[in-house]
């Protein structure tokens, strides 16, 4: 028995023998065959362009279909890379009219044309479709009307395929940042004839967007796909653009766990993360120069207030504290008694501290009124509402989803609050679903918050707090403000169109259903070995400009 | 009673068959009842599979509902799945792995975490019953008190704390193995070494108090005093008796086991059932949990019977009719 207890270590190692000497990072090898290996945070819920949501699934939809118009890696400016070799605007800035390439073809050889342009609009917009994004398309004239019902006959909709390669489009009013809206995959084109044989136009959940299945436009064809493991992709040696591309192939691993991602890079396994953790920031930095990427991000990471009326039935604890922040001094009060700078340097990512809600740089945006903080103010405030020295002020609780950097932002704020203004508050983590279906029914004081731009334009962050905006949830209704937005989207004038939208940010900076806390960044790792991966606002990163090379 | 009611006991192996066939009948009524309070309490989560962080529109979660039946009244749900189940093998789709199955699911997945399970096992099975065995012999001197120190620890350490260690030593440090992925052979060594280690443990402690029962009997005396020599003693006279402890744990050990590991399917990144247990309820994706919390159902009542048999096989005192 001892003797057989004795070999066991022997029998441990020489199983795993093959791997008993230091091999070869796979990021080496990966250089020389040009195969790009990323993280790619959480596994793909869909790369149906139409059904698709989230970010992870933008980062293959973008390489595996083309919109009408790309954007440039560095500027996010559109550029004529995609589906559409040039573009007429009418001078009302109402009409575009876009001339598609004529090599532009499908992975089944078919031609690229305006048909399928329009045909993919229905799609999306269609009211059986189920598609989420479909809003996306509404600065097409009558594509909200058609995508809620109010009309049922596409033809009214602004698409029309003059012929096979000219498309144009008809917008609702003038939409300046609409050739950028174009990059987001909402606007893809997909095959009829491939949609239509694996179940029709509108099944859910069809089979057409498997290996083996799917037809597509972009510069790379799917190639395997297997549940939280990978999904690879492929150079298509037939694209029209095929001599710009160097990468051969690419893999998606949805590694949704950050340590491992981390140590997944540190070894040389993949090229780039989808995120790091805020520990590991300091580490990089003093152990991986050179591949930490921390980069403006246009999103903004905020609370928002409950002002709706708690229903009377409601339970009596949160009635008190949401009565209590019906008060627009009180909402004031937490607002400048809180200190960003503390928050932004525990997250120690080169985040912006947020005294108003659009982040810097969208469209050359400025705000012209900010939040001035100051725990003085805050207590005047306080007190001036009734609560002096924050006495008898309820108990007010934050609702957060579970994640560890919710909780410590939360409990910095719950500190700060304690001692600016002697308040004390609850925090309440909740499951995501929950989380969702708590903020959703507005059944919460202050909940944690974040947005992220769909396209570089303040008004992506701003048409969100108009009244009956589903994603407005805070029960924030101001008729001023929903003309103001209305009127920047009809203004063909820069400047005029600018100042709407500081006015209508001034009305809710003023009125505060929310707390800005902090401009997000862009955080991950990247091998010096990624060519061409740049930083930009949008965080989008089109494949065809990456490449690899030995420094 | 009667000697000739005595002569008429069936032959072993018929009464094997009854117990099977009885404790398979047992299984329906149990698996009905995990199904249908599974069921509910997913039903009654907060939370629905199709809330996003951007909201979605009422007529589109209206369609969602429709097509995966959701909008159906919650008894009519539940028995459409179970026809589903029982009769067509079908576990319904998944609402958030657009376009998977959960039939597709559980094949595509399960083979991961059965490979896993299976090197853990035997790992386990190498280290634990050698050392429990070897401590009951050398019992209370320094092997003893060296081996159930480390069984202990073993025990203690958990699974996300050791599998973490041996990376960093053996993946980031001396660059032996890949930081994760489930590709190459040598990616098994890791996550099994992590797993197989944490059960090496128990079986080790069990193994030691069952040969202990066994070593301190009668025969074992007599045996010793007839002068037998220690190891084959061991080997042939206690070693059958003294496992059943393992035997015992290893039944319902083995099904979750090798139905996968929620840590170690995470921080080795194997792309395992392990993981679909767990983000299956985070996400509300009510097929996937049905279809494997069913399936895991399955197993254990399966292997809890294969375990049942293989003790009364090793153990001469216990009958099948008893």
């Amino acid at each position: 028995m001892t003797r057989f207890a004795k070999l066991i270590p022997i029998l441990v190692l020489a199983w795993g023998s093959p791997g008993c000497f230091r091999t070869e990072p796979r990021i080496d090898e990966a250089v020389r065959s040009q195969t790009l290996l990323i993280g790619n945070g959480t596994e793909p819920q869909s790369i149906d362009p139409h059904i698709a949501t989230g970010v992870p699934e933008n980062r293959i939809i973008a390489a595996l279909f083309e919109g009408l118009a790309g954007v440039h890696p560095k500027t996010l400016e559109p550029i004529a890379d995609g589906a559409a070799e040039r573009w007429d605007i009418s001078p009302d800035g109402l009409t575009y009219t876009f001339h598609l390439r004529r090599n532009g073809s499908w992975t089944n050889g078919d031609p690229v044309t305006a048909h399928d342009f329009v045909y993919s609009f229905y799609r999306i917009l269609h009211p059986n479709s189920a598609a989420q994004n479909a809003y996306m398309l509404y600065p097409l004239l009558n594509a909200e009307a058609f995508n809620t019902k109010k009309i049922i006959n596409f033809g009214e909709v602004g698409a029309k395929a003059l012929d096979d390669y000219t498309l144009e489009l008809q917008l609702k009013g003038p939409t300046p940042y609409f050739l950028g809206v174009l990059n987001h995959y909402s606007w893809y084109p997909v095959h009829r004839d491939t949609v239509r044989k694996h179940g029709g136009d509108f099944k859910y959940d069809s089979l057409w967007t498997r290996p083996g299945n799917i037809v597509n436009n972009g510069p790379f064809h799917l190639v395997e796909w297997k549940l939280n493991d990978h999904l690879i992709i492929e150079k298509r040696d037939d694209y029209w653009d095929a001599d710009q591309i160097k990468l051969q192939r690419v893999y998606y691993h949805p590694i949704d766990n950050g340590e491992s991602e981390q140590r997944a890079f540190r070894r040389g396994f993949i090229h780039l993360t989808s995120d790091i953790p805020v520990h590991r920031i300091d580490w990089t930095r003093r152990h991986m120069p050179g591949t930490l990427r921390l980069d403006p991000y246009l999103g903004t990471y905020y609370y928002r207030i409950n002002l709706s009326d708690p229903e009377p039935d409601a339970s009596s604890r949160s009635t008190k504290a949401r009565r209590a922040l019906q008060d627009p001094r009180i909402r004031r009060a937490l607002n400048l008694a809180l200190d960003r700078d503390a928050i932004c340097k525990f997250l120690n990512g080169g985040q912006l501290p947020a005294y108003s809600f659009v982040p810097p740089n969208a469209a050359g945006y400025q705000p012209s009124y900010t939040l001035s903080p100051s725990p003085e103010t805050a207590q005047e405030l306080l007190a001036e509402a009734g609560f002096p020295g924050g006495e008898g002020f309820p108990k007010v609780q934050i609702v957060y989803n579970t994640l560890e950097s919710h909780k410590q932002v939360a409990e910095i704020v719950q500190e700060q609050w304690r001692k600016n203004l002697g308040i004390e508050i609850e925090l309440l983590n909740q499951d995501w679903k929950v989380y969702l279906q708590t903020v959703q029914q507005l059944d919460y004081a202050l909940a944690r918050a974040g947005w992220i731009g769909d396209y570089a334009d303040p008004n992506t962050f701003l048409d969100l707090w108009l009244s009956g905006s589903g994603n407005n949830q805070t029960g924030f209704a101001n008729p001023i403000y929903d003309e103001l937005i209305h009127q920047a989207a009809s203004a063909s004038d820069h400047d005029e169109r600018m100042e709407h939208f500081q006015k209508a940010e001034r009305i809710l900076l003023e009125d505060l259903p929310i707390i800005p806390i902090y401009f997000y960044v862009s955080k991950r790792t990247v091998h010096p070995h990624v060519i061409g991966w740049e930083e930009n606002l949008l965080d989008r990163h089109p494949i065809k400009y990456v490449s690899l090379r030995m420094p | 009673m009667p000697d000739s009611q005595r002569t008429t006991s069936p032959p072993r192996w018929l009464s094997m068959l009854r117990v099977i066939g009885w404790r398979l009948l047992q299984a329906i009524p149990t698996l009905l009842a995990i199904s249908v309070l599974t069921f509910t309490i997913i039903r009654s989560a907060p939370g629905d599979p199709f809330a996003n962080d951007k909201a979605v529109r009422e007529e589109v979660r209206a369609q969602l509902e429709e097509h995966f039946g959701f909008d159906q009244p919650r008894h009519k749900q539940y028995f459409r799945w179970l026809y589903r189940a029982v009769f067509e093998f079908d576990l319904g789709p998944s609402t958030k792995q657009t376009g998977f199955s959960v039939n597709e699911i559980i094949a595509q997945h399960f083979p991961a975490s059965l490979e896993l399970g299976l090197y853990s096992l035997l790992i386990a099975l190498l280290v634990g019953i050698p050392t429990g065995v070897i401590a009951a012999v050398k019992r209370n001197t320094v092997i003893d008190y060296g081996a159930m120190t480390l069984a202990m620890l073993g025990i203690c350490l958990p699974t996300f704390v050791l599998g973490p260690l041996l990376l960093l030593l053996f993946s980031i440090g001396l660059g032996w193995f890949n930081p994760l992925g489930w590709e190459d052979p040598s990616d098994r060594v890791l996550p099994c070494l992590t797993m197989g280690l944490f059960y090496a443990a128990y079986i080790a402690r069990l193994a030691r108090g069952g040969m202990l029962d066994i070593l301190n009997q009668d025969f074992v005396r007599t045996a010793r005093a007839k002068g037998l020599p220690a190891l084959q003693l061991v080997w042939k006279h206690t070693l059958k008796g003294g496992l059943l402890p393992v035997v015992n744990f290893l039944g319902p050990a083995f099904a979750r086991i090798i139905s996968g590991s929620f840590v170690i399917e995470t921080i080795f990144f194997i792309p395992g059932l392990g993981r679909f247990f767990v983000t299956s309820a985070f996400n509300r994706d009510y097929n996937v949990i049905m279809g494997t919390v069913l399936f895991y159902a399955v197993l254990l009542i399966t292997l809890n019977l294969v375990a049942d048999i293989i003790q009364v096989l090793l153990n001469p005192r216990l009958r099948f009719d008893s």
